[in-house]
């Protein structure tokens, strides 16, 4: 997979240098003051990213891993109410007002959204939107920002790249638009990348090429990534940690492969058991049963105890983020290694 | 682009067409005559008749409408009935006003209404939003004329800021001729004012969801250039449609203005001329007026393709 | 019963205007099997899947729904046909009408039929829910108090509700979460063995698509490129796109992937030959100038590739 060393030993760990931590977040928790009161939406999340490392947060709709994200980037909703320490690069940035907030954005953070037309603007041409944010950013004069803006798309594969940034979102192809997207995220030098979604509205082949970019910048330039996605099998192959989330919790967080093949949460486990796989001879698939509980109607106690098949009068009691086997699980009842 | 352009401007001789040949016919079948009125009640059928001949009324009125149209080509518009001016020198006179008033109005008009519209979306539900939409929707709702009447009683009578009526031209100095445009033009763009900070306000809520916004504050653009330039550009679409409305509306709808105010404009010309059964003047003056709104449309057409590529290629 | 299969497609093709959308199809779908299509953007699938219904009109082919021909149905008698075809669609929340409660939903299909009287149609409807796992009082609600998996059993329930003999599902699961997914799938694979109904189902997850389909057809820029039993498909795959868009579904484990290079060619611009030729790592010249013929490899499989003629004749 990719050269990411393992965790060391503890006896060898005071020889060697700490892999730089760029985003360390803890303890984040969101909520929605309304008419009756506070809503959380998420909490008590807690997870870091290391420089040159893929962390993904993995979950279904609802779970709030999306809102995490725009927490991390500083774009959350006016009315959140956000509580926690979000660190990057070892300077505090939760408690930053929102104009020094957006400021780190570019320059510092970058993000790929998920759906490249959209998120482009329609009727500016390429070219403008990536000298836009390379003049502001790194103060860059015109020329020398529409030659960096030629270089970056040269770099993630498009070709023609003069031509191209004459011209507008609507002319491109989807995995174009993507690499678009992700040159623009990658302008300023950020340290950090955050990727909602990234592939999810890209045909098979495309997302392949798309991810094997993604792949080869991330080494090439150190990066750090936040990867928000639903679809564990991408975790497994392209990040190195993986924070499952669900009804506003972290259920489990651990190494990839650690959490795609063999998960202790019953909920982590149950995803994995209700995809389709390849070699597989079922005639049934196993799924979850039940629905995922709306914000605002989250049981006392353990949020997944209603659709568990393992859980008893203890899962009334909500559990806590504990080390059990090779990840971190909040389960009272976590599954066995060998499961 | 230049193919898109052609194709907008072959459409405007359709759009020139159509109503001058309607004008052309309500007047020339429509009761009265002019020579009988040019020469009052005590004429002879006689003389009538020999008038008539001497203007050419009494031929067929296709053949009529032929000669006409042989003279716009030839820039020919024939001789006012009641000036005995050639229609080419009378028009110009009335309809220097009216294009100044419609571009002063328009251009009050698109300030005021941008600026209420994009202050209103961007403080949404706050105090000075509900503020602008309430004056927005009396702006709706205000006749003109009324509201050109109390413009008149507050500051030409009561304050004495302005004068009461009268048309100082701009070659008589721009204080003059601000004094005598101002209200006037305030009271024809108030309206249409209101109708663009309607249409810029809920334009400009729609673009701020749009995840492209969301991107060019997440690449740490400062908010100036997000609304700008990134919103300002796909939002002011809609906009641009309600000025090039609201132009021609005001270019048709200028009349009640001119009399109040004494305006020479090309409204009152007009009304006055169909009066007097002038046909060769209501012609002329129709047909600046279309030609006037074609080109205004045009401008339109080509506005959107710079704002939007997408357009230039259809 | 007949051993006709229920639905067989013969050189069937869609143009619109200067885009060949579907070219050349031909499959067929014996009673009580589910047939999948799988392809990217562009492929065709969806529009295949209307053809076969008629909901668009094919340009060129032949569709036997039946044993008969349906190009050959009159629209009255087409409609009527209708109840013996439905169709699931991706989108739960655009395919239901939101002013529809659940249980007009589900009577509407045999409404349109005449099939039953009131309150048999009542009773189906009640069976329907309880069939699709939904409780009875769902039948006084609306689509927007249900999830997206929810909606999508209606739109299954409502689908059987003329008890037809085929059903087309186009990307039935794709808008929903996984753990939805998998209820809905096991689902439609129970209904399917309860009801013996033959299913077309269209998609681009190739693990859902393995694991509802019995036979399978790989579809690239409007043709069939490969087709076969799920097991040869999957295990043994002939045609090197269907080879790449296997190794391209994450969960390979990364540096196993063969990478495709480039992009899916434009619909307008279909390439000469082969029309994967462009972004095949294995392309020859012959590519270029002949396009390949399908092939029967045995066992049931058959594929279009100029580079089969050489491993068939080793």
């Amino acid at each position: 997979m990719t050269a990411h060393i393992a965790p060391m030993p503890a006896e060898y760990v005071s020889a060697l240098p700490e892999p730089k931590t760029v985003l360390d977040v803890q303890n984040l928790s969101l909520s929605f003051r309304n008419a009756e009161g506070l809503l959380p939406i998420v909490t008590d999340v807690s997870f870091s990213i290391a420089a040159g490392e893929a962390v993904a947060l993995v979950g279904e709709s609802g779970c709030g891993k999306s809102i995490t994200a725009s927490a991390v980037m500083g774009i959350a909703p006016e009315n959140a109410e956000i509580g926690g320490t979000i660190t990057l690069n070892g300077n505090v940035i939760s408690g930053l007002p929102p104009k020094e907030r957006r400021k780190l954005c570019g320059r510092h953070m970058g993000f790929i959204f998920q759906e490249p037309m959209t998120a482009l603007h329609p009727t500016l041409s390429i070219g403008r939107q990536m000298t836009d944010t390379l003049k502001h950013n790194l103060g860059l004069g015109n020329s020398a920002a529409t030659d960096r803006a030629a270089e970056l798309l040269d770099r993630v594969g498009i070709p023609r790249a003069r031509d191209i940034l004459k011209g507008y979102v609507h002319e491109l192809s989807g995995g174009m638009r993507q690499r678009v997207m992700i040159a623009l995220a990658i302008s300023c030098g950020p340290s950090l990348i955050i990727a909602d979604e990234p592939t999810t509205a890209l045909d098979v082949t495309i997302q392949a090429q798309v991810l094997d970019l993604l792949e080869d910048m991330r080494r090439e330039m150190n990066l750090a990534m936040l990867f928000i996605t639903h679809d564990l099998e991408v975790v497994g192959d392209f990040c190195d940690r993986a924070v499952v989330m669900y009804a506003g919790d972290v259920v489990e967080r651990g190494r990839s492969e650690d959490v795609v093949r063999a998960p202790a949460h019953p909920y982590a486990r149950g995803l994995i058991d209700a995809v389709p796989a390849h070699d597989d001879g079922r005639t049934r698939l196993t799924p979850i049963l039940g629905t995922v509980p709306p914000v605002g109607q989250w049981p006392e106690g353990c949020r997944f105890a209603p659709r568990c098949n393992r859980a008893d009068e203890q899962c009334r009691t909500r559990p806590q983020l504990g080390h059990v086997g090779k990840t971190d699980v909040r389960c009272w009842h976590p599954l066995e290694a060998s499961a | 682009m230049l193919r898109y352009l052609g194709k907008r401007f072959l459409l405007i001789l359709p759009t020139i067409f159509v109503p001058l040949l309607l004008v052309f016919l309500l007047l020339r079948l429509s009761p009265g005559d002019p020579a009988g009125m040019m020469l009052g009640d005590q004429a002879t059928p006689e003389q009538i008749a020999a008038l008539r001949a001497q203007l050419g009324l009494d031929q067929p009125i296709w053949v009529q409408f032929g000669i006409w149209l042989k003279g716009i080509v030839t820039l020919d518009l024939g001789n006012s009935i009641f000036f005995r001016e050639p229609v080419m020198q009378v028009i110009p006179r009335y309809a220097g006003v009216t294009i100044l008033l419609t571009l002063v109005a328009l251009t009050l008009a698109i300030l005021i209404g941008v600026t209420m519209g994009l202050l209103s979306a961007m403080n949404r539900n706050k105090p000075i939003d509900r503020g602008v939409v309430t004056t927005a929707v009396l702006g709706i709702s205000l006749p003109e004329f009324w509201f050109a009447l109390l413009l008149i009683f507050v500051f030409s009578v009561t304050l004495r800021w302005f004068p009461v009526a009268g048309y100082n031209p701009p070659d008589a100095g721009i204080i003059a001729f601000g004094a005598t445009i101002f209200l006037p033009a305030l009271a024809l763009g108030v309206r249409q004012s209101a109708l663009m900070t309607r249409m810029m306000r809920s334009s400009m809520l729609d673009v701020l969801n749009e995840p492209y916004i969301t991107t060019a504050r997440a690449q740490g653009l400062p908010e100036t250039t997000v609304i700008g330039r990134y919103a300002m550009r796909t939002a002011a679409m809609p906009v641009v449609t309600v000025a090039g409305l609201a132009a021609g509306y005001m270019l048709g709808g200028a009349v009640a203005i001119e009399i109040i105010f004494a305006l020479p404009g090309l409204g009152r010309m007009l009304v006055e001329a169909v009066g007097r059964r002038d046909y060769p003047l209501v012609e002329g003056g129709v047909l600046t007026i279309s030609l006037v709104l074609a080109v205004l449309n045009l401008l339109i057409d080509l506005i959107y393709a710079l704002l939007d590529p997408r357009i230039r290629y259809q | 019963m007949s051993e006709d299969p229920i639905l067989s497609v013969s050189g069937l093709s869609k143009s619109f205007n200067t885009v060949q959308a579907v070219r050349d199809v031909s499959f067929s779908i014996p009673r009580g099997k589910t047939f999948g299509l799988v392809g990217e953007s562009g492929s065709g699938k969806s529009t295949t899947a209307r053809l076969v219904l008629r909901l668009v009109e094919p340009t060129k082919g032949v569709i036997r729904f039946r044993g008969r021909d349906l190009s050959s149905f009159s629209a009255r008698d087409l409609r009527a046909e209708r109840r013996h075809m439905q169709m699931i669609f991706q989108d739960p929340f655009g395919s239901l009408n939101p002013r529809m409660s659940v249980r007009d939903t589900l009577v509407e299909p045999q409404l349109v039929h005449n099939i039953g009287t009131n309150a048999e149609q009542l009773r189906t409807a009640e069976r329907l829910l309880a069939e699709v796992s939904l409780p009875r009082a769902a039948l006084d609600r609306f689509p927007h108090e249900f999830s997206g998996g929810q909606r999508q059993r209606i739109a299954i329930a409502r689908a059987l509700s003329t008890n037809p003999d085929l059903i087309v599902a186009d990307e039935p699961v794709s808008a929903l979460d996984v753990s939805v997914q998998a209820q809905v799938l096991n689902l439609m694979r129970d209904l399917q063995d309860r009801h013996g109904t033959t299913m077309l189902f269209i998609s681009h997850d190739l693990r859902v698509v393995q694991f509802m389909c019995d036979e399978i057809a790989v579809m690239y820029l409007g043709e069939i490129v490969e087709q076969g039993p799920r097991d040869r498909i999957y295990g043994a795959a002939a045609h090197p796109y269907t080879k790449a868009l296997l190794a391209s579904a994450p969960g390979k484990g990364s540096g196993q992937r063969a990478r495709l290079k480039g992009e899916i060619p434009s619909a307008h611009a279909v390439p000469s030959g082969c029309a994967f030729r462009t972004r095949c790592p294995h392309a020859i010249a012959r590519c270029a100038s002949e396009k390949p013929v399908m092939r029967d490899l045995g066992n049931g499989q058959k594929a279009a590739c100029h580079l089969l003629d050489t491993a068939l004749a080793a």
